[in-house]
């Protein structure tokens, strides 16, 4: 893109530029392996902390990918999705049938995730077909009803045929297990203790690193053009020639079966399922993740899912002491506070940065723009 | 050259009590400037909406390149060979230029999902060729220079250029054009004129609906004029200029 700026006068900045371009990526190689070993030595740092920090960062990492689900269809294709848990869902209760006593199967995870993504597409395709007219308020009243009755399905399926055990849920679901290695049990390695949640943070790594790669190609593709087209202007994008129905569907479909693959995972790690674990407040939680890193940069999602995933459960742990240590008594709720202070730091996000934390590049390229 | 591209037979198409369009029927020849003017709310820019899919048609139908035209839906003209610009500028804002001009090549291109996470060779050859195909189209409309920057950046000639640069990206047989002058000053208005010159050159058919008559005049093969939704004239614009009908309908309230 950089080779069609033209221009005589410029030669000298360009150059310029190009040096700046390398210096620039070579600092950003460097920082990629600063936080790789950062991120493959975290596990053991929290582990010291106590092993419910290294679970507190799976479920985080679970709400990443959720986002990064979520980014296709609201930060790309800019279609408002107010039901995506559904999906979660979804993967969550096909991981759960498929290896659990409740029906007696016990597939292994990497023939069971893939199953759950394909369900979970298909539910995309279900809760897409009829909504590709909507747009807005519309589309998001009726995604947040098909959330609704996903979950209220759990909730009832259980009688004439007990498929998912109703409100009690499914439990002593089979955690992850690679030939001999158990995700359920620990693993010594020389003074390493491998524990089930560290196991399970490796994996989540890895899948989170291949999710990222995916997002970032589809981004940059003739699919991920057209999706960011038909966000800016959609009569534009469908005389452009673009099949818009075919292309929002496509992102549904995507965003879906990101959701249903997450779903799975949380299904081992946690080891039991239940309707309850997908309200609408959970929609709502990944959408504000991905409208408050910013909609559309993956980066930004991955830093607003983070955020919000660590900074309430911060709180849960430092507000208790800390008041009983200042007071003598509990006086507010950690909970109270918790959603207190999401609350606040939404607004403070609407107010002064409307475009999320850490916006597309699209629109940080502009701003530097301004300055040349 | 003779050969008919499109043939519209008989258009109707009503807005409530509004006929917009009433049996209007032209034939647009391969090579040729195609004028089409008349006063504001005459619905021009309904017979565009039409032709590309965008309105539904009360009746009547297109021939496209000898067959039919299914008007069913929007990407399959474009598919066909008809791209268009907006009478209001409809850039993709906060995509690049070229970015823009990338997206016109959808219709033309294939690569899909499992293309594009895999960047199988295929899919990078094609994306390459996107990429080519995109700045040499930048450069054809004269905006090279502001290919990485924001389309709600430009200037607006410069989106109006774009805009073309993005219908051109879909390969068209025929360039339909809504009011490009709108708005412009005379020099852009001069640029233009090169523009749409330098098209019929290379041999594209363009469909000009214009406000600005001396441009019209200046520039198109055949002229028709619409009034109320019907056809008055359909002739050379010398013809349509001394056409008592025109005169009275159009070119005599404006001048
Ligand atoms: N989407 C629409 N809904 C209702 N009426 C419309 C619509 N589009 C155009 N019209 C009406 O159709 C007539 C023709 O409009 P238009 O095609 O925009 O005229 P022109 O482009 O020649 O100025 C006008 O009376 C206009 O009000
Ligand atoms: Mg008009």
């Amino acid at each position: 893109m950089k080779t069609t700026r033209s221009g005589v006068s410029e030669k000298a900045n360009a150059c310029e530029s190009r040096r700046y371009a390398v210096a620039k990526s070579h600092r950003e190689r460097v920082g990629l392996v600063l936080v790789a070993v950062a991120l493959m030595a975290l596990p053991f740092v929290l582990a010291s902390a106590g092993t419910a920090w290294v679970r507190i960062t799976n479920f985080a990492v679970l709400f990443v990918l959720l986002s990064l689900g979520l980014n296709i269809v609201v930060g790309f294709a800019g279609l408002l999705d107010l039901g995506y848990i559904a999906f979660y869902a979804v993967g969550a209760y096909v991981y759960a049938l498929l290896a659990s006593p409740h029906f007696g199967l016990h597939l292994p995870f990497w023939i069971i995730l893939p199953i759950g993504a394909a369900v979970a597409c298909l539910a995309g395709i279900v809760l897409g077909a009829p909504t590709l007219r909507l747009r807005g308020d519309y589309l998001a009243i009726v995604t947040l009803g098909f959330g609704e009755i996903v979950r209220i399905f759990m909730n009832n399926l259980s009688s004439p045929v007990n498929l998912t055990n109703g409100p009690k849920g499914i439990n002593r679901i089979d955690p992850f297990q690679i030939g001999p290695l158990k995700f359920s049990a620990s693993d010594t390695f020389g003074s390493l203790i491998f524990s089930g949640p560290i196991k399970y943070y490796y994996f989540l790594l890895l899948v989170l690193l291949a999710v990222i790669v995916i997002n970032r190609r589809l981004q940059d593709s003739r699919i991920g053009r057209a999706w960011v087209a038909i966000r800016e202007d959609e009569i534009a994008a469908k005389a452009g020639g673009i099949n818009t129905r075919n292309i929002k569907l496509l992102a549904f479909a995507m965003g879906a079966s990101f959701g249903g693959i997450a779903g799975g995972m949380f299904a081992a790690i946690q080891g039991f399922v239940s309707p309850e674990s997908f309200i609408l407040n959970e929609s709502i939680m990944v959408l504000a993740m991905v409208v408050l890193g910013g909609m559309g940069n993956i980066w930004g999602v991955i830093a607003g899912a983070a955020l919000l995933s660590f900074v309430p459960e911060l709180l849960r742990y430092t507000v208790e002491p800390a008041q009983r240590a200042l007071f003598g008594k509990l006086l507010v709720d950690p909970e109270v506070l918790r959603m207190l202070v999401f609350g606040l730091a939404l607004v403070l996000t609407m107010r002064f940065r409307p475009a999320g934390l850490w916006p597309e590049t699209r629109h940080r390229r502009e701003l530097n723009e301004g300055r040349v | 050259m003779s050969e008919v591209l499109l043939e519209a037979r008989r258009i109707g198409k009503r807005f409530g009590g509004v006929q917009a369009l009433k049996d209007v029927s032209l034939t647009i020849k391969r090579g040729e400037i195609y004028g089409l003017i008349g006063p504001n709310g005459a619905g021009k820019t309904t017979l565009f909406n039409v032709f590309t899919g965008l309105y539904p048609r009360d009746s009547g139908e297109v021939l496209f390149a000898g067959s039919p035209l299914s008007l069913a839906s929007p990407h399959s003209v474009a598919a066909a060979g008809i791209a268009r610009t907006f009478q209001n500028i409809r850039l993709f804002g906060n995509m690049t230029a070229q970015e823009n001009v990338m997206v016109g090549r959808h219709v033309r291109t294939r690569a899909g999902v499992f293309g594009a996470i895999l960047r199988t060779r295929a899919e990078r050859a094609e994306e390459a060729g996107i990429r080519r195909r995109a700045a040499e189209l930048l450069h054809y409309v004269g905006i090279a220079d502001r290919a990485d920057d924001l389309a709600r950046h430009l200037s607006y000639g410069d989106q109006r250029r774009l805009e073309i640069a993005r219908a051109l990206a879909t390969d068209p047989k025929l360039l339909a054009l809504d009011e490009p002058a709108a708005g412009m000053n005379a020099t852009e208005t001069a640029a233009l004129r090169c523009l749409i010159e330098g098209l019929r050159k290379d041999g594209l058919t363009v469909l000009l609906i214009e406000h600005d008559v001396k441009l019209v005049m200046g520039l198109c093969d055949r002229v028709a004029v619409l009034d109320y939704g019907e056809k008055i004239a359909e002739d050379a614009p010398d013809a349509v200029r001394a056409n008592p009908k025109v005169i009275e309908a159009y070119l005599g309230t404006d001048h």
